[in-house]
């Protein structure tokens, strides 16, 4: 590839993203009201889609190999427990991710 | 106004700054590798700004100029983003000018953010996530060009960093979890659909068929599920 197609490939891949930004403001201009089935998902979408986003996030997480996903599983379950008592985002995200860190570069390695 | 937006918003983009910055720096660093120059890893997080993508960009510009599988593997990859947009319709309604790059950074990490913060009493919503998604994106650009100029010198020795966004999200379901059992039903939806999915299809084909079985149980489910939100969100709001 030489340096325009490179630019090319680059700008049809920002465009395409953007597409899949922009389509549901697009599709469903402001002015108009919303289809009905458009304001459930919007109410339904989004505790769903926060499921997807931690199954994302771990998808490579392999549970039959060492160190068998525990150093996730831990963080994981460091952050909910830290969440459930001080109901701090940072506090959560912080903890946990430090547990995370002493497990997988100085416990399970 | 605007320092008052700044102030709120910076403390809720300190995970994602750790996060950007080290994924960022990582993405730049395998660009360089590859022999690119720092501007590649620099423009792409400018003007992309999705980040799995733009790992892939990178094996696909040494190979072939294929167009199309570029487009492909965009619309495959970011598809997730349809769901974001339309989970915003209605907060981002009347946002003026700036609407256009709220839209534009609606990545994963801002789009939970900007979702689930309510701005602090006097902070005009707006520019509250119009903070947070400069902020957000310019964390990803920095790492990405410092990692692109310094190459394999940035020590990225400490592993695991990124965990930061996987615990973000988890913190975020478990919100959506504690604001009610008006929830509860998509929470479970969007986990076990995902799961099937991941198990069927294998980590790097599983997003589109999770949201398609999402999409499906949501509108199989759409009765019950709707009266119980609609029902329970009187209580909250």
């Amino acid at each position: 590839m030489n340096l325009l197609e490179m630019i090319v490939m680059i700008a049809l891949v920002a465009l395409t993203t953007m597409a899949t930004r922009f389509a549901p403001f697009i599709i469903f201009k402001s002015d108009k009201a919303p289809p009905k089935f458009l304001g459930y998902l919007g109410r339904a979408l989004p505790p769903a889609v926060f499921g997807m986003l931690v199954v994302y996030c771990l998808k490579s997480v392999s549970l039959l190999a060492f160190p068998f996903g525990l150093p996730e599983l831990i963080g994981v379950v460091v952050v909910v427990c830290l969440h459930l008592i001080f109901r701090k985002m940072l506090v959560s995200i912080i903890g946990g991710t430090g547990v995370y860190l002493v497990l997988v570069n100085l416990v399970l390695i | 106004m605007h320092i008052a937006a700044i102030k709120a918003a910076f403390p809720h983009t300190l995970p994602i700054m750790a996060g950007f910055l080290f994924l960022g720096a990582s993405y730049g660093v395998l660009m360089a590798s590859k022999g690119f120059s720092f501007l590649f890893p620099m423009m792409t997080s400018l003007f992309v700004f999705a980040g799995s993508m733009e790992f892939a960009l990178a094996n696909l510009l040494l190979g072939a100029f294929a167009p199309l599988e570029a487009v492909f593997m965009a619309l495959v990859i970011n598809a997730r983003h349809i769901f974001y947009g339309i989970s915003m319709l209605d907060k981002y309604r009347a946002m003026g000018i700036k609407k256009l790059y709220l839209i534009f950074a609606l990545c994963d990490e801002t789009f939970s953010v900007v979702y689930q913060v309510e701005p602090p009493e006097g902070v005009d919503r707006g520019l509250f996530s119009l903070y947070i998604s400069i902020l957000d994106h310019s964390y990803w650009v920095i790492g990405a060009t410092l990692g692109g100029i310094f190459g394999s010198l940035i020590p990225l020795g400490i592993k695991g960093i990124d965990f930061a966004m996987t615990a973000l999200f988890v913190v975020i379901l478990l919100e959506q979890i504690l604001a009610g059992v008006k929830n509860l039903p998509s929470v479970l939806i969007g986990l076990l659909t995902s799961l099937c999915a991941l198990l069927i299809f294998g980590p790097s084909d599983f997003l589109i068929p999770a949201m398609a079985f999402m999409l499906l149980a949501l509108t199989a489910l759409r009765r019950p599920i709707d009266s119980l939100m609609r029902k329970k969100g009187r209580d909250v709001s």
